[in-house]
């Protein structure tokens, strides 16, 4: 019978499985940091219980961690201690660690696909909802809790239910200046923030086929964000190409690529939904409210909460506005900004941050705004300084700063203050998510590099370079 | 894991749709190293003010919920972030069960984890429980896990769903780690055909 590529991956994982019940399946690479797992080692520690695979198992400290200079003591004595203990953990429990001196340290998401951790057939699992970010190489990656966590250190294993499946098919070839945030934002728009709850996604089209690896993460990163339980891309040459030569890349090679051809979905196989949209015409996407389906085109206005027909809709709306401090029917060229973030596990590689200094190379970030750049790991970092990123983005005015999650959730002193407004190439305009008060519109790389320069938001398809 | 099997007890309602789990337990909150002592921040931004007081304008600083243990609210409860800090300040709150008309799945997976029981109700029948914790003050429900029903003193009930085996987990407080161990043959066998390239 044909089957999907998450089928494949799935039936490939079952250790065990009885009709009625979830599954126990096999976890090939668990990827941990510091903020959701010291109640696990603690836990193994209570019962006597080992890591099964310590080989299998990664730590990095990314959540936690001053973006400025690491020479510098951290101060917050709280985010000190998670982290000493995450080191302390790995020390015991002979798990290898990225840490603060790693020159591999970064993102966890960005890290995994980096180091060629993250391959085509696996399944991949973090303390952490992002982790849907390594199904972009075609693997079955999801988030999971800390007694999940738990887990699978001890067993190597998780007790899951089957998720559905769900297709969405893209077509066309997007305009200059749209990214593929902006396609990630326009799905979740149209589909909602619980639109695929209790679905695996699979990314398909001509559109997907033309995408560069880091691009594919950015659209498999925010699958968790229409509420999915992942997001796959079928591997391909270009999958191929990226992992070929990275540290943890199969020294078999050949043989692995012809396992991975294998994986993509059969003709003929079925899902239990599918969409398809064309993404031709797509303008650059800016969020308005205060959860990432709330989205609407750079060249629209702010919305009128009155005209959504559901009653919970548009209470929600009108709490949004409230919280943003913005009206219906402003344009929202009109917005002006005090912030601009470029960064996060959604967009903080080096095609942003090449198409980002594009965008502000020889300008002036506006006097209005305070605009930084953090890379999402340390080869990053370094990579972009040897192209000499790190001058154009510090001759703009832009900080430049150590790789970290760092204003995406603001657990580091990377915050918003009460009122400001942010333009931020994360995946999350939650309430307070870059601090208490803190207005969060969700952009990509270019359109915020435009409104650091602009003060407000541009439409970047105009932008002369 | 703590067992779950009935429960009688004062309904406190959330009603907001979406609500993540950022707005459950705000970041600030997520150093601790520790599972319990989360409740107190709860809600945190929405429960207090800037200055520490309890803003009077969060449904749950009103003293009608004190003592609660039910949360009924919307869809799309605890989406966003995974972090199981979510349910740890839930239960520490005093919460076992939370009602709504769908959660997201990775906070609805924590909850069992932990004891607690999220029940999936349809949009009519949450609305209509609203309209019963609005009207009766000090609304209590009755929640039987073994016969999958929630009641009320009026004569109200409801049936709902759940996993067969969630459901025998939970109210057997089975550990998930112990049992998956006893495996161990299982996925010996399975590391032993396990696709793997070197």
């Amino acid at each position: 019978m044909p089957r999907t590529l998450f089928e494949k991956v799935w039936d490939n994982h079952v250790v065990h499985w009885e009709e009625g019940k979830p599954a126990l399946i096999y976890i090939d690479c668990h990827l941990v940091h510091e903020v959701t797992s010291p109640q696990a080692f603690e836990g193994l520690r209570l019962a006597g219980r080992r890591v099964r695979r310590p080989d299998l198992t990664f730590a990095t400290i990314d959540h936690n961690v001053p973006t400025w200079s690491r020479l510098l003591p951290i101060l917050d004595p709280t985010s000190k201690t998670q982290i000493e203990t995450l080191e302390q953990n790995c020390k015991d429990f002979d798990v290898t660690l990225f840490g603060l001196d790693s020159p591999h340290q970064g993102i966890v998401h960005v890290i995994g696909p980096e180091m060629g951790l993250t391959q085509p057939g696996m399944t991949v699992v973090c303390g952490d909802s992002h982790t849907s970010t390594h199904g972009a190489f075609g693997a079955l990656a999801f988030g999971i809790g800390t007694s999940e966590v738990e887990h699978v250190l001890a067993t190597q294993c998780l007790i899951q239910s089957r998720p559905k499946s769900f297709l969405i098919e893209l077509e066309g070839r997007f305009a200059r200046g749209v990214t593929a945030k902006d396609v990630i934002l326009y799905i979740i728009r149209t589909i909602g923030t619980d639109g695929a709850t209790g679905h695996v996604i699979e990314y398909a089209g001509e559109m997907i086929r033309a995408l560069s690896m880091e691009e594919r993460m950015t659209v498999c990163n925010m699958s968790i964000e229409a509420g999915a339980r992942a997001g796959m891309i079928a591997p391909d040459e270009t999958t191929f190409a990226y992992l070929e030569g990275r540290p943890f890349a199969p020294a078999a090679f050949e043989e692995a690529v012809n396992y991975w051809k294998a994986l993509p979905t059969d003709e003929g196989a079925c899902f239990d939904r599918s969409i398809a949209i064309d993404v031709s015409s797509l303008a650059p996407q800016v969020s308005w409210g205060t959860n990432p389906a709330m989205v609407t085109d750079v060249t629209g206005e702010i919305p009128d909460p009155d005209s959504l027909e559901d009653e919970n809709a548009r209470k929600a709306a009108r709490r949004a506005l409230d919280y943003m401090g913005l009206e219906p029917g402003t344009a929202i060229e009109e917005i002006k900004l005090d912030r601009v973030f470029i960064g996060s596990c959604t967009n903080s590689r080096m095609e942003d941050l090449r198409a980002a200094a594009t965008v502000i190379a020889g300008r002036k970030v506006a006097s209005n705004v305070r605009a930084m750049v953090v890379p999402g790991s340390q080869q990053i970092k370094q990579q972009a300084e040897r192209e000499g990123l790190d001058l154009i983005f510090r001759e703009a005015g832009f900080d430049w700063r150590e790789s970290g999650c760092s204003m995406c959730l603001g657990m580091n002193p990377d915050i918003l203050e009460p009122g400001e407004r942010c333009a931020s190439t994360s995946n999350r305009n939650f309430e307070g998510r870059q601090g208490r008060g803190g207005r969060t519109h969700l952009v990509s790389p270019q359109m915020a590099a435009a409104a650091a320069i602009a003060g407000r938001f541009v439409d970047v398809r105009q932008w002369e370079n | 894991m703590k067992s779950f099997s009935k429960l009688d007890a004062i309904v406190a309602t959330l009603d907001r749709v979406n609500v993540d789990t950022d707005q459950i337990i705000p970041k600030q909150f997520l150093k601790r190293i520790e599972r319990t002592g989360f409740g107190q921040f709860l809600f945190y931004d929405w429960r207090y003010a800037e200055d520490g007081s309890l803003r009077e304008d969060f449904e749950l600083n009103h003293g009608r919920f004190d003592g609660a243990a039910v949360l009924l609210t919307r869809a799309n409860f605890g989406c966003g972030s995974s972090r199981e800090h979510a349910p740890w300040a839930l239960l520490d709150y005093g919460f076992r069960v939370i009602i709504a008309p769908s959660f997201a799945d990775i906070f609805y997976n924590n909850c069992f984890k932990n004891g607690m029981l999220p029940i999936r109700l349809s949009e009519q029948q949450v609305e209509e429980l609203f309209e019963r914790a609005r009207s009766t003050d000090g609304y209590r429900l009755s929640i039987d896990l073994e016969k999958q029903t929630i009641s009320d003193e009026q004569g109200a009930q409801f049936r709902f769903d759940i996993d067969p085996h969630r459901r025998e987990s939970l109210l057997k407080g089975l550990d998930d780690i112990g049992l998956t161990l006893r495996q161990e043959d299982r996925i010996n066998e399975y590391e032993a055909r396990r696709i793997q390239f070197q």
